[in-house]
């Protein structure tokens, strides 16, 4: 458990207890006694697989959905009680661009500004700032149908970012976009936390997270499985690695060297050529075994420390991979996927 | 309260700047009824007969066909409504600080206008293809009024709809085997007496036939009745049409208004 996330006298921006929310009659739990809380001016990345209930804590917690039990403060405003409330201090930019695909960028922004109930005027010189802000001021008068994906949800979020909300959630932000798209919404996202905006951030991307958030909780099967800064998570799971791919006729050879150097647990991956091993000695492991390799001649492919990355740890917590790859029923988990985020 | 209406206002003008942005909207919605206008007239129009000696089928099809078009309103609300939840946009609405009934208001309203687009561009065809109301131009007017108010009442079905289905085709559907009935089990295209005894009661005292029948008396027409001649609604169809508007907002705003609040909570 993250020190920091427990620390009391931090203010708590967002608090999420034991949420439950049934689909079907109770067969399929959305949400399974889910609970976090998110200190205020931080970012919280919450991380899981498709159908993991990241879309349906975002929607309890900007009061679109009821759960069937559970107790949720957003701001210190109960969202079951007050959801009015609520709505006056959050931000929502959700896993489908919600603006209107028809209306120009500016279009969009003076009516979502005139929702927020600004004067006409003020409206529009919010939406001016903001286009400037996220650089979409040449396609302000253009339909957002004819906007690229990044553009697109740029703005949304700045949509949701009109009256300066206290608290915002963005609902899988970067989920479709190619990766150019991606590091300018990582940009984007970047500073505004730098401003201080507190953040709820849900993402199927262990990079995402462990580009953006300060802490992070790993969801799965509607349940907080993990809770930490990504260092630590990634500490859960081990050390270093160390990692040689040599020709194939030298594997022999490699696995010896490496056995003796890391003192055993090596595993050997044939189809990639590569031997691998936890170390606790780190680099001076590598140059052990970059010298002994030198002195028999052998010279790998590749050769390095690997550190464990958040997809090891998903890995490790849940037994299987973030995006749920199993090719044999793919086709039912998508389905699966597709059907939940209704 | 005054946002309320405010923001309902918002929602009505996003409709009418999509109209603006994608013009080909209401160049269809209005050739449709212009289309069904000449296929009345031309197709049928010589082997119904009106049964009013003097008096062109045109006459007797003009009020009929404003009302099935403005009755179809309520699929273009549907049609829309159930594309902005597909598209996230009505998730987007309600984590507004906005008043609960200000986005299926501001929608039905700004349905409920177009039609005054809609009826102006077919009583220009209805007057090329021979439509001559001589009633007077208040009475021609206060039929429109008419009209445009039934067409508001009937976007609170669509919004129902729209809210209620899982995708716009599905929308589109379920308001074609809504309202076709209830359009052609009526007297706007043919005269009732035709039918089978028990069908003229629902097809003379249906919601579209007092509409209809509505109409053409303040367009200076006589309406012929079957079995219900006698009736009161047969008698008094504008004050019968005004109940029927009364009562279908009555059941549909607020059925309409809780869908929205707990839309997304099944």
């Amino acid at each position: 458990m993250s020190s920091k996330a427990t620390t009391l006298n931090t203010v708590k921006s967002v608090i999420a207890e034991d949420l439950v929310k049934t689909y079907d009659g109770g067969k399929v739990r959305a949400l399974d006694g889910l609970t976090l809380d998110v200190s205020e001016g931080t970012v919280l990345g919450v991380l899981g697989p498709n159908g993991a209930g990241k879309t349906t804590t975002v929607r309890v917690l900007t009061t679109l959905l009821i759960p069937d039990s559970g107790r949720a403060t957003v701001a210190g405003i109960d969202v079951i009680k007050q959801p009015e409330k609520v709505r006056e201090v959050i931000g929502l930019s959700g896993q489908y661009a919600a603006v209107d695909e028809t209306l120009t960028g500016w279009d969009n922004l003076i009516m979502f500004g005139r929702l927020y109930h600004l004067s006409p005027k003020a409206a529009k010189q919010r939406a001016t700032e903001l286009l400037e802000q996220f650089s979409l001021t040449d396609a302000a008068k253009r339909p957002i149908r004819t906007y690229s994906g990044g553009m697109r949800r740029r703005l949304d979020l700045s949509a949701s970012l009109i009256v300066k909300p206290k608290i915002l959630f963005l609902d899988e932000p970067t989920t479709g976009l190619d990766p150019r798209g991606r590091q300018e919404m990582w940009g984007v996202i970047k500073s505004l936390v730098r401003g201080g905006t507190t953040l709820l951030l849900t993402t199927q991307y262990l990079e995402e997270a462990d580009q953006l958030a300060d802490d992070i909780v790993v969801v799965d099967h509607g349940k907080v499985i993990a809770r930490g800064t990504s260092d630590q998570l990634k500490r859960q799971v081990g050390g270093e690695r160390l990692e040689i791919v040599a020709a194939a006729n030298d594997l022999a050879q490699v696995k010896e060297i490496v056995a003796k150097v890391a003192g055993g647990n090596v595993s050997v991956d044939e189809g990639i050529r590569q031997v691998s091993a936890p170390v606790t000695t780190g680099s001076k492991a590598l140059i052990e075994a970059a010298r002994q390799l030198d002195d028999l001649g052998i010279h790998p492919l590749d050769i390095g420390l690997k550190r464990p990355s958040l997809d090891d740890v998903f890995i490790s917590l849940t037994g299987h991979v973030a995006e749920e790859q199993k090719p044999e029923d793919e086709g039912e988990v998508k389905a699966r996927g597709r059907k939940r985020k209704k | 309260m005054s946002h309320a209406i405010s923001d309902a206002l918002v929602v009505t003008k996003r409709q009418w700047l999509q109209l603006i942005r994608v013009p080909e909207v209401l160049i269809f919605s209005t050739i449709q009824p212009v289309m069904f206008v000449l296929l009345f007239r031309y197709v049928f129009g010589g082997s119904i007969s009106t049964g009013i000696p003097g008096v062109d089928y045109v006459q007797l099809l003009m009020p009929g066909i404003f009302v099935q078009t403005v009755a179809f309103t309520l699929a273009g609300t549907a049609v829309g409504l159930a594309e902005d939840m597909q598209k996230g946009l009505i998730d987007r609405f309600r984590s507004l600080p906005i008043s609960r009934g200000a986005v299926v208001f501001g929608r039905a309203l700004g349905d409920g206008l177009l039609n005054i687009v809609v009826l102006f561009v077919m009583g220009l065809a209805g007057f090329l293809v021979g439509w001559r109301p001589d009633s007077g131009l208040f009475k021609v007017m206060l039929g429109f009024i008419f009209l445009l108010f039934f067409g508001f009442a009937m976007a609170w079905i669509g919004i129902l709809i729209g809210l209620s289905v899982r995708s716009a085709r599905v929308a589109n559907a379920a308001v074609f085997i809504a309202v076709f009935p209830l359009t052609f089990l009526s007297n706007a295209f043919a005269p009732t007496t035709g039918m089978p005894r028990p069908l003229q009661y629902f097809a003379e005292w249906n919601p579209v036939s007092t509409m209809v029948a509505a109409c053409r008396e303040l367009f200076g027409l006589q309406n012929i009745f079957g079995v219900t001649a006698n009736s009161w609604p047969s008698q008094n169809p504008l004050e019968m049409s005004l109940i029927y508007m009364v009562l279908l907002m009555a059941i549909f705003v607020p059925l309409s208004i809780r869908k929205y609040v707990n839309v997304a909570s099944k």
